[in-house]
C-alpha cells in the first residue's frame, strides 16, 4: 500500500474536512508536536526530509526557513505567504488542495510561521479560485475558534494572524519578489535580488514565501518523522508528489505518488495511456515553463535532478500531452502568446522580445514564415534564456521554445516550405 | 449598455461602501495595500470600476487617481470597462488548446454574436479569454461569473447559455 500523506485526508465527495472531522482523523497533531519543538529543531527535521518545493523551482524548504533570522535577532516582524497563485497553464495540482484538504494547509502555516517565528501569514490565492477562496476562509474562522490561528496559540506564547488575499490576477503575481509588490497593492513587478527575502520581503521584512503544496507536506514530517516521509520516495529527495495529466489521456486527473515515480508510469498507468486514436507526440512535464520531453526519453524519473538531466524540468508535475493530432508549433504560440500577455513589462527583452516570437510564430503556422524565422527564434531562446532577463518568465517562456526548434524542426521546415499548416484541419476541431 | 446602467454606474459609492472600504484600508498595513480589495468591492456592486468610482477609492486610500489606475490596469480582473450581466470566462491556455479550446470559442462567438473581448447586444454577456483556471483534467474549461465548467462541448456550452436567458 502507497502512503498518501497530502490526499489521506481528502474524503470520496470530495468536500472538506471541517476542524471536527480534521482532528479526528489525527489532524492538529503535528501542530500541537511542533509548538513543543524548539523552531531550529523544527527546520532541522524540515532539512533532513529533504523536502523540496514544489512551487517549481525545488528549492530545499529547511534550508529557505533557515535564511531566516533567528528568533531572537531583529527585526521581529517577518511574514510567511502561502503562493496559491497557481496560473502556470496545464496546472491544478494546487486547487484539489485547497479546495479539498484546507485545514492541513493551515497547518503547514501554523507549523512553518512557529518555525520562522512570523506573526502574520498570507495566503495569496488566485482570484479566480472562488471555491478555494470560500472554504479557506471558512477553515480560517474555524481554526481561530479552536484556539489554533490567534494570540497565544494553545498557551505557546507564540500568536499568529492568518489573511486569506485574493489576487487580482496575473501570471507574474506567482513570482516570489512580484508577489511582495502585490500584496502592497502595487503593479505586480519582480524586484532585485539581493537582499534577499529572507532578510528584506513583504514591507522589507524578512519573508518566506511557501506553494500550498509544499506546505501541507509539512504538517505529515513533523508528525511521523524525516525518515518515514524519506522513505516514501523513489529519489533523493524525500516523500510523494501530486502529479497530474491532461490532453487526450483515457484517464486525466491527478495522483499522489512516490517522489520520482517515472513518466511513463504516470502516463501509462495511472492516465491510462492515450485514447484510442490518438498517438503522443510528446509532452510538456510541469507546465507552460518547462522544455519538451519525446518519448524516448518517457522512462524518465520525475524528480527534480532527473528531469534536468534530460534538459528539461520538473516544473509543477503535472503533465500536458500534445498528440498526433495537434499542430506543434500551434501549441507554441498558444504557449508564447500566454508568455507575452503576461510579461510584466519591466525589462526590455522580454517585454519586446515575447510580442515578437509570438509573431514570428503566428506567421509561420498561418504559412507566412520565412526559412529566416527560425534564425531569429533560435536568437531569441538565447537572448531570452536564463541571466538575460530580470526574473525567470522569460526564460520559462523559452524552455518549450528552444526544446520545440530542436524536436519540432521538420515541421517548422513544412509550414514554411508549404506555405500552410498541414493541420489546418484541426484548428477549430472539437476533437 | 442602456441609459438606466449607466445612470446606475455615476452613482457615487455610497456610505455603506465607504465604510466597508474605509475598514479594509484600516485594518492592512498600509491603505494602499487594501486597493485590489476594494476595486474588488467596488466591481462587486457595479460590475466594473468606473472613472468617478476609482476617483472615490483613491481618495479613501490617499493614492491619486493615477497610481491606482496604474494598479488597476495592471491585473486582469479588475474591469475598467462596462461588462455584461453575466461575464464568461473561457480558458485559452494550453490543455484546454490541445482538447478543443478553439472550437468551444468559436462556438460562443457564434452563439452570442460577438468575438472575445465583446458584449453581447443585449447586454447578457461578455466574454473574456481567461489564463488557465486549473482545471486542465476537465479541459476545455470556463467560470461563468463565480462557477466553473469543465468538459466542455457544443451541447454542454448551449445547456449552460440556456440556465441564463
Ligand atoms: C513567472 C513565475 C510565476 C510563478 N508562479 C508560481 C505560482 O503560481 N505558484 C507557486 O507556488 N510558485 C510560483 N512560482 C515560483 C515562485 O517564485 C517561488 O519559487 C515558489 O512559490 C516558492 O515556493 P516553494 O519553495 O515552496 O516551491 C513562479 C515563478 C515565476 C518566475
Ligand atoms: S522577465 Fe518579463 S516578467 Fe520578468 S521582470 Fe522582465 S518583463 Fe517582467
Ligand atoms: S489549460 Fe485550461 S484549465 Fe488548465
Amino acid at each position: 500500500m502507497i502512503e498518501t500523506p497530502l490526499t489521506a485526508t481528502i474524503q470520496p465527495d470530495g468536500k472538506p474536512l471541517d476542524v471536527t472531522g480534521y482532528e479526528r482523523v489525527g489532524g492538529y497533531q503535528a501542530m500541537r508536536k511542533a509548538l513543543n519543538m524548539t523552531p531550529e529543531a523544527i527546520i532541522g527535521e524540515i532539512k533532513s526530509s529533504r523536502l523540496r518545493g514544489r512551487g517549481g523551482a525545488g528549492f530545499q524548504t529547511g534550508r529557505k526557513w533557515e535564511a531566516v533570522p533567528k528568533r531572537d535577532e531583529p527585526p521581529f516582524l517577518r511574514y510567511l505567504i502561502v503562493n496559491a497563485d497557481e496560473m502556470e497553464p496545464g496546472s491544478f495540482k494546487d486547487r484539489l488542495l485547497l479546495e479539498k484538504t484546507p485545514h492541513q494547509l493551515i497547518e503547514g502555516v501554523i507549523i512553518g510561521a512557529f518555525a520562522i517565528q512570523a506573526a502574520l501569514a498570507y495566503i495569496f490565492v488566485r482570484g479566480e479560485y472562488v471555491l478555494a477562496l470560500e472554504r479557506l476562509a471558512h477553515a480560517v474562522v474555524e481554526a481561530q475558534a479552536r484556539g489554533y490561528v490567534g494570540r497565544d496559540i494553545l498557551g505557546s506564547g507564540f500568536s499568529l494572524t492568518i489573511h486569506v488575499h485574493a489576487s487580482g490576477g496575473r501570471y507574474i503575481c506567482g513570482e516570489a519578489s512580484a508577489l511582495f509588490s502585490a500584496l502592497e497593492g502595487r503593479r505586480a513587478i519582480p524586484r532585485a535580488r539581493p537582499p534577499r527575502s529572507a532578510v528584506s520581503g513583504l514591507w522589507g521584512k524578512p519573508s518566506v514565501v511557501n506553494n500550498v503544496e509544499t506546505l501541507c507536506c509539512v504538517p505529515p514530517i513533523i508528525e511521523r518523522g524525516a525518515n518515514w516521509y524519506l522513505g516514501l520516495s523513489h529519489s533523493v529527495d524525500g516523500g510523494t508528489k501530486l502529479y497530474g495529466v491532461s490532453g487526450r489521456v483515457k484517464r486525466p486527473g491527478l495522483w499522489e505518488l512516490p517522489f520520482g515515480t517515472p513518466l511513463n508510469e504516470i502516463l501509462f498507468e495511472h492516465a491510462g495511456g492515450m485514447r484510442a486514436g490518438y498517438e503522443c507526440r510528446a509532452v510538456l512535464p510541469g507546465g507552460a515553463s518547462t522544455a519538451f520531453i519525446v518519448p524516448e526519453n518517457f522512462d524518465v524519473r520525475m524528480d527534480f535532478a532527473s528531469v534536468q538531466k534530460i534538459g528539461s524540468s520538473l516544473g509543477t508535475g503535472n503533465i500536458v500531452v500534445l498528440d498526433q493530432r495537434r499542430c506543434p508549433i500551434g501549441l507554441l504560440r498558444n504557449l508564447e502568446h500566454f508568455f507575452a500577455q503576461e510579461s510584466c513589462g519591466w525589462c526590455t527583452p522580454c517585454r519586446d522580445g515575447l510580442p515578437w516570437v509570438e509573431r514570428i510564430l503566428t506567421a509561420i503556422e498561418a504559412g507566412e514564415g520565412k526559412a529566416e524565422d527560425l534564425e531569429l527564434l533560435i536568437h531569441h531562446v538565447s537572448f531570452l534564456g536564463p541571466g538575460c532577463t530580470f526574473c525567470d518568465l522569460a526564460p520559462g517562456a523559452m524552455a518549450p521554445l528552444g526544446s520545440g526548434l530542436k524536436h519540432f524542426r521538420s515541421e517548422f521546415e513544412r509550414h514554411i516550405n508549404e506555405k500552410a499548416c498541414p493541420w489546418h484541419d484541426t484548428k477549430d476541431a472539437w476533437t | 449598455m442602456s441609459t438606466v446602467e449607466q445612470d446606475f454606474v455615476h452613482e457615487p459609492l455610497g456610505p455603506r461602501l465607504r465604510h466597508q472600504i474605509a475598514t479594509i484600508a484600516r485594518h492592512a498595513e498600509d491603505k494602499r495595500a487594501a486597493c485590489i480589495d476594494a476595486l474588488k468591492l467596488v466591481q462587486k456592486r457595479f460590475r466594473f470600476v468606473s472613472d468617478v468610482h476609482l476617483a472615490e477609492v483613491a481618495a479613501l486610500l490617499e493614492m491619486t487617481p493615477a497610481e491606482l489606475d496604474g494598479v488597476a490596469t495592471f491585473y486582469n480582473l479588475i474591469f475598467r470597462r462596462p461588462v455584461g450581466r453575466h461575464v464568461i470566462l473561457l480558458c485559452d491556455s494550453v490543455a484546454c488548446w490541445v482538447m478543443g479550446g478553439a472550437a468551444a470559442c468559436a462556438h460562443l462567438c457564434e452563439r452570442l454574436s460577438v468575438k472575445p473581448g465583446e458584449t453581447t447586444e443585449d447586454g447578457r454577456f461578455t466574454l473574456l479569454p481567461i489564463v488557465c483556471l486549473g482545471h486542465c483534467d476537465h479541459a476545455p474549461a470556463m467560470m461563468v461569473d463565480e462557477d466553473l465548467y469543465g468538459d466542455l462541448d457544443a451541447a454542454r456550452l448551449d445547456d449552460i447559455l440556456r440556465r441564463f436567458r
